[in-house]
């Protein structure tokens, strides 16, 4: 028969293996901490070197040419988000590989398309809006639905990217109502709010 | 004071414990996942979810992913019926003895 202890320890069991099947347990905090970084770097790059500020411009007129600045900050943004990610995945992996774990399980497949959905559908929103000139709108979009796949994802992984997500969506909302001030609000959202991310997850869990 | 009531015998293995919970909160897993999750060899997995089948508290489900079989497992609502009073029952027993 068993003792008290026993179904205490079962019990402590069963709560482990219910945390470690269904989350997804591989996000470090360098991951947030690099994306901030690298968010900063894009918007400072976008500011100076594209000089590139919405600056209240709302809406531009006509067909937007090849060679344009919004081209240009577009092809930014997009090597931001690739170079951010892929560091992501990289840190996931050396976790994954020092705890001997697999890093495409299941999990990883529910925390991708949680995120995925969101982020796709507010791609192909942005684009639109872009294609109508209507580039005030771009860089608060892309917080408001980023915000929402982190915070999809968050219930399959760490509750703190659920509240991150949060903090991204209530930024990009902020962000549609003060269009002349969304590259600094963007650089709060992907930069500083990551940095911030990161250190608390790296201080809880890593350190 | 042991309780008897509401807990069952087939949970009384840690093994086949971990792999009801880990169905409890995954709708399928397929036998890798659970071998991994709870760090143990084939043929003891294989044996302990033999177990759970015969109890019907799990079921399985095959299918191919291209060539490869692939073999996957579900609780079924007997086994979750039987899992939620083996958890009441081992919640009541501890709270039960914290009065002492």
């Amino acid at each position: 028969m068993k003792e008290e202890k026993d179904y205490i320890r079962d019990i402590t069991e069963i709560r482990s293996m219910m945390e470690r099947s269904s989350k997804f347990r591989l996000l470090s905090g360098w991951a947030g901490i690099t994306a901030g970084l690298l968010a900063l770097l894009g918007a400072f790059f976008a500011y100076y070197v594209l000089d590139f500020n919405p600056g209240g411009e709302l809406q531009i007129s006509g067909i937007i040419p090849l060679n344009s600045q919004v081209v240009k900050v577009l092809l930014l943004a997009t090597i931001v988000l690739v170079s951010a990610f892929s560091t992501a995945l990289y840190f996931s992996y050396r976790k994954a590989t020092e705890r001997g774990e697999k890093i495409w399980t299941p999990i990883t497949r529910r925390l991708l398309t949680s995120m995925f959905i969101p982020m796709v559908t507010g791609g192909v929103l942005i684009f639109a809006l872009l294609l109508n000139g209507l580039i005030g709108l771009a860089a608060p979009m892309t917080l408001v639905f980023y915000g929402l796949g982190l915070f999809a994802a968050g219930s399959h992984t760490l509750a703190e990217v659920r509240f991150l997500g949060l903090v991204e969506i209530v930024l990009g909302l902020a962000a549609i109502f003060m269009v002349e001030y969304s590259l600094y609000i963007w650089a709060a959202g992907f930069g500083l709010a990551h940095i911030i991310y990161g250190i608390y997850i790296y201080i809880k869990y890593e350190k | 004071m042991i309780p008897t009531e509401g807990l069952h015998k087939a949970f009384e293995s840690r093994v086949r414990l971990g792999i009801m919970s880990a169905l409890a909160v995954n709708e399928m897993l397929d036998f890798n996942s659970l071998k991994e999750y709870l760090d143990i060899t084939d043929g003891n997995l294989a044996s302990h979810i033999k177990a759970l089948e015969k109890e019907q508290f799990i079921g399985v489900e095959k299918s191919f992913i291209g060539k490869k079989p692939n073999t996957r497992y579900f609780m079924t609502s007997a086994g979750k019926k039987a899992f939620k009073s083996h958890l009441d029952a081992l919640e009541k027993f501890l709270e039960s003895n914290r009065k002492y």
